[in-house]
């Protein structure tokens, strides 16, 4: 009996110090763990793509930092702006909600801001997506991210001024809490026409969704 | 009296899965160490939290249900009692269901595997097992 009670103390023993070790494999606070939060909302209901008259619109709630929203954004994207968005049928709207497991979600998400700033968000998040192994390391993805911007057309003095200065911290956050409000919990999250969106994600669902909305 | 120190050993196990995958869900751990990313997917997803809770939370009081309840059943009162298997055995029934329903989920609706998932199911059904081994042997 006493040799069992040494095994499970053991066995706790190592399993505390695995999990204090995976505990320190945090990021370096400041420049890589992006903006402050700040609990306030400049009236930005987030970007958007597609007509403003169209017939339906979708709300993605998304984090840049999670896989399952890169494979959407990379293998469906295209097609739904193929077939819904540039024939005027869905109006999508890209809202943040940055998950608390990703280290560098915050980051960016305020990346892409600063890129919208210069009327570049969608082509940093296009590619902010495509390129998605920064997300992989754990490592911090400023290098890579200034080469995003630069890619994407950004002025890079005016995006790094932009990412210093935290500004739209607070448009991230609020776009989180809407999201949290609205009962938001995973990534992807899509609302259409208001409505939460609950089957698979592909472009053809959204096809058959959009199509039958737009004909009512 | 051997299957609750089984219990006992594997609840631990599984307590520390939980508790590494509960720790990432609220922002106390860095990267999660999953391989392919299948963790992050399932982790990520809307049915990563039941009630407004992490899932991975009820596994750590689950895990720490069954490791309590083991520790009890090897104390000189209890372990002639048939009670602590009794408890074991229910709870480790209530573990299983709820991972098969979760491993379906992985399965079926997410398209994902999340290898400390799998690990957790694999624990829980050992368990199980282990309980009803215990039950059969009527101690």
């Amino acid at each position: 009996m006493k040799r069992f009670y040494m095994i499970l103390v053991a066995l706790a023993a190592a399993g505390g110090a695995v999990l204090f070790l995976a505990s320190r494999d945090q990021p370096v606070p400041g420049a890589i763990e992006g903006p402050t939060p700040v609990v306030a909302s400049d009236g930005f209901i987030g970007y958007t793509i597609g007509s403003d008259s169209a017939p339906v619109e979708v709300v993605e709630y998304s984090d840049f930092e999670c896989p399952y929203c890169a494979r959407f954004a990379t293998l469906q994207m295209p097609a739904v702006r193929r077939q819904l968005i540039e024939t005027g049928v869905v109006r999508w709207r890209f809202r943040e909600f940055p998950l608390p497991g990703h280290p560098y979600a915050r980051y960016a998400a305020h990346a892409a801001h600063c890129a919208g700033e210069q009327g570049r968000f969608w082509e940093m998040h296009d590619a902010v997506f495509a390129d998605h192994s920064w997300a992989q390391t754990g490592k911090n993805p400023a290098r890579l991210f200034n080469a995003m911007a630069e890619r994407s057309g950004v002025d890079l003095a005016a995006y790094k001024s932009c990412m210093e200065s935290n500004r739209f911290a607070g448009r991230i956050e609020a776009s989180r809490q809407e999201g949290d409000a609205r009962g938001v919990s995973g990534t992807p999250t899509f609302f259409v026409n208001g409505v939460p969106y609950r089957g698979n994600p592909t472009s053809d669902a959204f096809k058959a969704l959009a199509d039958s909305l737009a004909r009512r | 009296m051997r299957h609750r120190q089984v219990i006992a050993v594997l609840a631990l196990v599984g307590l520390f899965v939980s508790l590494y995958l509960w720790l990432w869900k609220i922002g106390l751990m860095g990267a999660l160490q999953c391989g392919a990313g299948g963790c992050e997917r399932v982790q990520t997803s809307e049915w990563a939290v039941v009630f407004g809770v992490p899932v991975a939370f009820y596994g750590v009081v689950g895990y720490a249900a069954l490791l309590g309840a083991s520790l009890v059943g090897l104390q000189p009162r209890w372990r002639e009692r048939r009670t602590p298997t009794l408890v074991l055995f229910g709870l480790a029934s209530v573990g299983v269901a709820f991972s098969a329903y979760l491993t379906w989920l992985e399965v079926a609706v997410i398209h994902a595997w999340c290898r400390w998932c799998v690990g957790s199911a694999v624990i829980i059904t050992a368990i199980w097992a282990a309980a009803l081994v215990g039950l059969r042997r009527r101690a």
